[in-house]
């Protein structure tokens, strides 16, 4: 490359560094329209790793980019890198079904999966970036005696923690869904559990917002940097090995979902987590038939329509460890096999694209965010199969525990501890979703 | 589709036909162990990216539970073998060197 090029593109990048947030506002789009569109900067910068940060995050999905949003929100925190293997949001944030709701039965959980849907509801707002929140409400169906005696039982638990939630009839469900099929053979719908104040979001919004606001406060996301080592002094973290270098840090946070028994193991520690995949698959779009998301956990599949009028649908996990982001097809087949007995209408849609993510499961299905046994390593992993839910919640309860070195009410029941005292927050029947 | 050789009937058999048991060779602790011990054998797990040596059920064949050597980046199967191993025999750890010169069994 010649020298003149290469000093050009130089000038380049520092103009490109150096973009300003503008804001997103009506007043901004008529400006621009008047100027052929041709002044919208980028919305975050692309960063060259520094020699040290305070504090470096690994992983830049929704949970990492939330963690470092609150840094700097919560605390003034704004030395803070977050490194990325792929690319922003290309992982379990950008595979979800993107289902918001916080319907558990545990207190624990409610209070953390309530905390980040009410985050969700100002989040737009927050960020000035439209996530596209829709709170369409949620209806979870119950196809069996056991599913309804035990959404009761959550109901009544959701009362109790202030989770606005009611159990509906099948009359009413008909009602409300009328491509619903009620008195299916196999799986008739005895009843549901509506959360009105559910719904979904755009999800890679909800990363892209983030990482736009991260990146005005200065913070560095830096993408296709790979952690591949992790240098400890004194059973201390002093700087990780990535693709683009040496990067020293204060404190070093994994928020990294299927692949957190990997950097586990390079920073010497085991978790209980094991990674298996878990799918989702999207139809071709049709006029609007379906207002709210329903999950059928009988039958392991749950349904929402797009606001491009696809149908939007998530199956079961697999059972077995699993790195490569694809499941196994007959789970996709059982899954719709089953909603095509509760949604007769979807029988013949052609579907368009199918994929799948690696999510880290726990022994009780509830998530960790806790210290590790290198003092100044946090983790916050083990979401499981809802993930997308708890970005903003999660990221509150991660910076608190980052910034202050020890968890706040939130994050305090999710620490690894709890599987060896036997304190366990166990949803894996109670939530009734599909593990 | 995952496809291993049941050991037990020496019968190629489909992912469909199995129930996935996840990591084998894990020993329970015996009385007197302490707690972090039992939380050792209960839910810490390797959950390697590459070799897995792992349990399955063949539930709709013989029903019996075998082992199986599998990697989880490439659903490469190097060998099954029944679950009284304790180990992972010597024939399963040399297809498995052949084809992965750079592995370390841990």
């Amino acid at each position: 490359m010649s020298l003149a090029k290469s000093l050009c593109r130089k000038r380049n990048r520092k103009l490109f560094d150096k973009i300003g947030m503008k804001k997103y506002s009506a007043f901004a789009l008529v400006k621009e329209a008047f100027n052929n569109h041709l002044g919208w900067k980028r919305a975050w910068r692309s960063a060259k790793p520094k020699k040290k940060y305070k504090i470096v995050i690994v992983g830049a999905g929704g949970h990492g980019l939330a963690t470092a949003y609150y840094l700097g929100k919560n605390f003034g925190i704004r030395d803070v890198a977050v490194v990325e293997k792929g690319w922003l949001g290309g992982g379990n944030t950008g595979r979800n079904t993107t289902i918001i709701r916080s319907n558990y039965l545990q207190e624990e959980s409610t209070a953390i999966y309530e905390k980040s849907r009410s985050l969700y509801e100002t989040l737009s707002q927050d960020l000035n970036y439209n996530i596209m929140f829709s709170p369409r409400g949620v209806m979870m169906l119950c196809q069996t005696e056991h599913e309804l005696r035990a959404m009761k039982r959550t109901y009544y638990a959701n009362r109790l923690f202030g989770v606005q939630t009611e159990i509906v009839s099948p009359a009413r469900m008909k009602e409300m869904i009328p491509i619903i099929n009620i008195n299916g053979p196999r799986y008739p719908i005895l009843g549901g559990l509506w959360q009105p104040r559910g719904g979904t979001a755009r999800h890679d919004a909800v990363a892209w917002g983030y990482a736009r606001a991260i990146s005005s406060w200065g913070v560095d996301i830096i993408e296709d940097c790979e952690v591949t080592g992790i240098l400890k002094k004194s059973s201390k973290v002093v700087s990780i090995e990535t693709a683009k270098g040496s990067i020293a840090c204060e404190k070093l946070c994994f928020v990294v979902a299927g692949s957190s028994s990997i950097l586990a193991e390079l920073a010497g520690f085991r978790i209980p987590v094991e990674s298996v995949a878990l799918q989702a698959l999207v139809s071709e779009p049709i006029k609007p038939v379906m207002d709210c998301v329903v999950m059928a956990n009988t039958v392991h599949g749950y349904m929402s329509q797009s606001d491009k009028g696809e149908m939007v649908i998530g199956g079961g996990a697999d059972g077995y460890n699993n790195y490569t982001q694809r499941g196994s097809f007959q789970h996709i087949e059982e899954t719709v096999r089953a909603l095509i007995e509760t949604f007769p209408i979807i029988s013949r849609l052609r579907q368009l694209r199918q994929w799948g993510g690696i999510v880290d499961m726990t022994g009780d299905r509830s998530p960790i965010i806790s210290k590790t046994p290198v003092e100044n390593i946090f983790l916050n992993c083990g979401w499981g199969t809802g993930g997308f839910k708890a970005i903003p919640g999660s990221g509150w309860a991660t910076a608190e525990l980052l910034a202050n070195g020890d968890p706040g009410r939130l994050a305090a029941p999710f620490s690894l501890n709890r599987f060896i005292e036997g304190r366990m927050i166990d949803e894996s029947v109670a939530a009734a979703v599909a593990h | 589709m995952l496809r291993f050789i049941c050991p037990i009937c020496n019968l190629p058999a489909d992912e469909t036909e199995l129930t996935p048991g996840g990591e084998a060779h894990i020993q329970r602790k015996g009385p007197g162990s302490s707690d972090s011990e039992f939380y050792e054998y209960l839910f810490e797990r390797k959950n390697p990216l590459g070799i897995h040596f792992e349990r399955w059920l063949h539930s709709y064949g013989c029903g019996k539970w075998f082992h199986a050597a599998r990697c989880t980046k490439t659903m490469e199967v190097f060998g099954t073998y029944k679950a009284q191993e304790v180990k992972p025999p010597r024939h399963i750890i040399d297809n498995i060197k052949k084809k992965r010169p750079n592995w370390k069994n841990e």
